[in-house]
């Protein structure tokens, strides 16, 4: 059972990450709003409490790993690696330039703290697995967790790696679904329905925790239920709200990428801001 | 109908009125819809629109079984997705068989400036053209786009068709008429002739004015059949100049430049310059022209690889 002051200072952070996400799109500038936040506390509880991971020495060999399958919502990983110190705060308002590390998509070779090339999607769970197979080679203590899209399911290379991932019984290895029902041009269940999610991966061996993604308990609970988990990998499926804490952009699938008016940002720190009175 | 300056809407307002022409054009598109604006097909034509999930691949190879059913499928996606996640199912599924598949791939180059390297396309040409074949087409503003969409029809096998993001300055000459395996003079000279393709064709033309401010008379060609190239009409526009220069917004390996220089080949021709990317990934920029400024794909950077040229073959033992 977690502590309420590790439930407070969790849901404080996925509020800082938001505030930072808000920063790097500020007005005008185009940026995946809707599935950055709908991940908010997920990121939160991943790098600010599940995860082994010193910021001090984030090239640590036995470091757990974050990979953003859905790599188009790394602005929430800049964030949380913005608020650990790995990446510089100046960098924020740099974000897609020439002048700043921070690209469109998560890229290694540019951006301290990015673990793997993602962002053409389907291809994060795959990443995963052959990382948790060599980890587990080398007896090593890093857990890998790979955060998927809801829309992103539709890709066939994630069943591939479903499949794998079951067959070579990778418990070093947790998947997050972020099922925010929404995808690039409108809801998942008029664009391209995928019924059954938590049936589907269960009938593909995993283990199978459903939460709510904005409930960071919750989230803590199927985090520790994974990590006790043995002889298969676990996907926890977090059911959250796409555009989460921007009443705007809440379900909506214009903000899947979009930037915001002069307005809408002023709005969007408002809403922040009280947002942080009730956690006071 | 008024073409549209936005490649990527004369693009859709072409599919719908192809849509309109023939009962058999079938669209497939895999959540990018309204980027690549199939979604304008989609309004009118929700019967014959094949909305596949974020999957390429299966969207791929579902059009071929399409075409073998009679259809002419369109597919879409980003040009990245289009031809590189799917390239087998086009190579195996569409290319072996010849289907009359259309890919088109749209925020192709470094038109999607923002998103970086997983999504600009830097070799989608070199791809489809390495594909036994497959013609390879490039249009270089919306006017031409919409031409070359009505030929798209009747033309046999697969097609490929390169749509850049942005708007473009309307330059295509109105009344010319469009064959799919022609180039188009924009600019007669008689120093150096400048070949380009998409967004390069642009800036090619203001490379010549450059130029001609310096006294040198550079022509202008158009080519936006990358394959079948017309290796005749290339080695006729490259007779009697003393440079040419090949422009295109990709990899200097295997796009544009190297299909001139394969049709070059067999003749004797002046020396030949590239002006492409160098063999590396895009980068996230804050606007279009930023990210084209910072590959050297911009007009000073046509002209100057002009004038190194004719400067290189006056001298005795300047080669290409
Ligand atoms: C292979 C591939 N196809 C298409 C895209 C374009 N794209 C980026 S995000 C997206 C929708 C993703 O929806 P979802 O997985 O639900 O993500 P979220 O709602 O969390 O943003 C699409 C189609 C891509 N990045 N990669
Ligand atoms: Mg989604």
């Amino acid at each position: 059972m977690t502590d309420t002051a590790t439930v407070k200072k969790l849901e404080r952070m996925a509020l800082q990450l938001r505030f930072d996400l808000i920063e790097m799109i500020g007005v005008g500038k185009v940026g995946h709003l809707g599935g950055s936040s709908s991940m908010a506390e997920i990121a939160a509880c991943l790098y600010f409490h599940a995860m082994r991971y010193n910021p001090q020495n984030p090239k640590d060999p036995d470091r757990d790993r974050f990979l953003l399958s859905k790599g188009h919502c790394v602005l929430i990983q800049y964030a949380a690696l913005t608020e650990l110190g790995v990446i510089p705060r100046a960098e924020l308002k740099k974000v897609k330039t020439l002048e700043g590390c921070l690209q469109g998509h998560p890229d290694m070779d540019r951006t301290p703290g990015i673990e793997a090339v993602t962002g053409s999607l389907g291809m994060g769970l795959s990443i995963g697995l052959g990382m948790a197979l060599g980890f587990r080679l080398d007896r090593r203590p890093s857990r890998v967790y790979v955060v998927m899209g809801d829309g992103e399911l539709s890709e066939g290379q994630i069943w591939e790696a479903a499949m794998a991932a079951a067959a070579f019984k990778l418990d070093n290895l947790t998947a997050f679904v972020d099922l925010n029902r929404v995808q690039a041009t409108g809801p998942t269940r008029e664009i391209f329905d995928i019924p059954q999610i938590e049936r589907k991966w269960a009938a593909f061996g995993w283990e199978v925790v459903s939460v709510n993604g904005h409930d960071v308990g919750q989230i803590l609970q199927a985090l520790a239920k994974a990590k006790e988990t043995r002889g298969r990998p676990t996907v926890i499926v977090a059911e959250t709200v796409k555009g989460k804490g921007f009443s705007f952009a809440e379900n909506n699938a214009v903000f899947h990428n979009s930037s915001l008016t002069a307005e809408q940002h002023r709005q969007a720190l408002c809403e922040l801001e009280a947002r942080r009175a009730e956690l006071k | 109908m008024t073409p549209h300056p936005n490649m990527r809407e004369a693009y859709g307002l072409a599919l719908l009125e192809l849509g309109r022409k023939n009962r058999d054009v079938v669209a497939l598109e895999a959540d990018l819809g309204k980027s690549t604006r199939s979604v304008l097909f989609q309004e009118v034509f929700p019967e014959r629109y094949f909305q596949m999930g974020i999957a390429e691949q299966n969207m791929a190879a579902t059009a071929a079984g399409l075409a073998l059913a009679g259809k002419i499928p369109f597919i879409h996606s980003f040009a990245v997705f289009a031809t590189g996640r799917a390239y087998d199912q086009l190579r195996n599924s569409i290319c072996i068989p010849g289907l009359k598949v259309r890919i088109c791939g749209s925020s192709s180059g470094l038109s999607d400036f923002g998103d970086g390297k997983t999504h600009q396309s830097v070799e989608d040409i070199t791809l489809m053209r390495a594909l036994p074949g497959m013609t390879v087409l490039a249009p270089m503003d919306g006017l031409e786009t919409a031409k070359m969409m009505e030929r798209l029809i009747d033309w046999p096998g697969p097609a490929y068709v390169r749509i850049n993001r942005s708007d473009l300055p309307l330059l295509y000459p109105a009344s010319e008429p469009y064959h799919i395996g022609k180039i188009t003079c924009l600019r007669k000279g008689s120093d150096a002739v400048l070949l380009a393709t998409g967004v390069m064709v642009g800036r090619s033309l203001e490379a010549a004015q450059i130029l001609a401010e310096r006294g040198i008379a550079a022509g202008v060609y158009n080519i936006s059949t990358v394959k079948p190239l017309d290796a005749e009409a290339v080695i006729q526009a490259a007779a009697g100049v003393r440079a040419i220069v090949v422009a295109e917004e990709h990899n200097r390996i295997g796009g544009l430049g190297s299909a001139v220089l394969e049709a070059l080949r067999a003749t004797p021709h002046p020396p030949v310059e590239l002006v492409g990317i160098e063999d590396c990934f895009g980068l996230s920029a804050a606007c279009y022209d930023e990210i084209l400024n910072h590959f050297g794909l911009t007009a000073q950077a046509v002209a100057a690889a002009a004038m190194r040229t004719l400067d290189g073959s006056s001298r005795p033992k300047g080669h290409s």
